[in-house]
């Protein structure tokens, strides 16, 4: 057999780890909007807030964030407890994954967006102003179906290194695809080969992103010239 | 988190009793990959760039594979799945390598960054504005003096702020070093969590060392970048 019937706990690590790549996407994307929108507000101590966000994130290992997180919450959460006198919860490494890579890649997609903010002409959210639209309409007709064009190759890069950070969840427990194959591997005494096949299967899904991306990029790009190469 | 630091300090910083351990292992570990990955990077990004399929196929498919992979799972593979295997184990020199899990993590290290520094160099050589390049062949340069006085020179320059958020990503990326039980930062902190269960502090304290690091590489940068950049920064009137 090719997988040694090690395929079905490789095909589920996969999937936990596609799960948690989108989730995290979501939180990031939610966390990089709201980032944008508190540096570029005129409210100095949203600007203040929003700028230690992006620089304390970039300066912290990634790794450092979530272990910092899910040891230290879970000992604020076992405090919290005993002082409701409730059971303990348990933090599982999921969750702790989603919240931390969500948190991190939030402060990377927060440059992102403000980048493809400012790259918007102001002239052409004035004259949505000037033809009587409302602030959300001058933001869902104009802002943003123009600020994703910007900010598509910056989420498509975001989006490549976040899948290839979710490796690193395995460390705190959670059975992706890595510690599929490292379970495979220690079982079948070969893990050579069954670190092999992760590596493989990170690649496909970071090859097949690529080419969704490639055609995203098209689609939001309708509308402007290249010059032909 | 003061005891913490009174405690340990000599471990996060330099030795753990046993060997060097903390934050010269972590500099150790940075400086072997940046300086090894640049050293590789230059010539392959030359022979990536290069119009020659042959030459910059092979450069373009490691470059892919190192990319499109997760560290983590390329530092197991050297670390565990390579010595796993009988024939590593029955070759003298082989076996003496990757029996040290330091070699193991360098070389690790060394190939995931070298394929980072490769795609910004071949970014950068392919930019160079084509009447540059012209006007050094109409001086009859040689290919190699080409490079080595035209291209390069701007080349390398031009790279400064993509390499220097590069390098930040590499420092980042030495924390997986514990993973192999390399004594640096992460595995001194881990020790002081097992020892203490004060979690909160001791990854505290790991965290306000790497974003020092952080802060000072980016002020050394920023420095470069003002003296080697400064013919690109906007006119002062």
């Amino acid at each position: 057999m090719l997988f040694h019937g090690y395929g079905p706990l490789l095909w589920a690590g996969t999937l936990q780890t596609l799960g948690l790549a989108m989730l995290s996407l979501a939180a990031a994307l939610v966390l990089g909007l709201a980032g944008a929108a508190a540096k570029l507000s005129p409210n100095r101590a949203l600007a203040g807030l929003g700028a230690c966000y992006t620089t304390l994130i970039r300066a912290v290992p990634d790794l450092v964030l979530m272990l910092l997180l899910f040891y230290g919450m879970q000992m604020v959460l076992n405090d919290a407890t005993e002082l409701l006198g409730v059971d303990q919860i348990e933090i599982d490494p999921f969750s702790a994954g989603v919240v931390t890579l969500g948190f991190i890649y939030g402060a990377y997609l927060t440059e992102t967006f403000r980048g493809a903010f400012l790259a918007v002409p102001r002239g052409q959210l004035e004259a949505g102003q000037a033809f009587g639209m409302s602030a959300w309409r001058v933001f869902h007709r104009i802002l943003f179906p123009q600020m994703m064009r910007f900010a598509l190759p910056g989420i498509g890069n975001n989006w490549q290194v976040l899948v290839k950070a979710t490796a690193l969840v395995s460390i705190i427990g959670l059975s992706d695809v890595v510690k599929a194959s490292q379970d495979a591997g220690r079982s079948s005494l070969d893990y050579f080969f069954f670190t092999l096949v992760a590596a493989a299967i990170y690649l496909a899904i970071t090859t097949l992103s690529h080419v969704l991306l490639q055609r995203l990029e098209k689609r939001y790009s309708a509308g402007v010239r290249t010059l032909a190469s | 988190m003061i005891e913490l630091i009174g405690t340990y300090w000599r471990a996060f910083l330099y030795s753990d009793g046993y060997g060097s351990s903390g934050l010269v292992i972590t500099l150790w570990l940075l400086a072997v990959s940046l300086g090894l990955g640049f050293v590789l990077a230059v010539p392959l990004a030359v022979a990536r760039a290069s119009r020659r399929r042959w030459l910059s196929a092979p450069v373009s498919l490691y470059t892919y594979v190192f990319r499109g992979t997760p560290l983590y799972v390329q530092l197991l593979l050297f670390y565990t799945g390579i010595y796993s295997l009988q024939a590593v184990h029955d070759h003298v020199w082989l076996d003496r390598f990757f029996r040290d899990a330091m070699n193991c993590t360098l070389l690790a290290f060394v190939l995931n960054e070298c394929a980072y520094a490769t795609e910004i160099f071949t970014g950068a050589i392919k930019a160079t504005p084509a009447g540059e390049i012209e006007a050094a062949q109409a001086y009859g340069m040689s290919r190699y003096t080409l490079y080595a006085r035209i291209i390069l020179p701007s080349a390398l320059r031009r790279t400064l702020p993509a390499y220097s958020n590069e390098v930040i990503l590499m420092l980042h990326a030495t924390t997986l070093a514990f993973t192999a039980t390399v004594p640096d930062i992460m595995k001194v902190t881990r020790d002081v969590n097992a020892a203490t269960y004060a979690s909160f502090q001791a990854y505290g304290i790991a965290a306000l060392l790497y974003a020092a690091i952080a802060f000072t590489l980016i002020w050394g940068f920023r420095r470069l970048e003002a003296r080697w950049l400064a013919h690109l920064a906007p006119r002062a009137h």
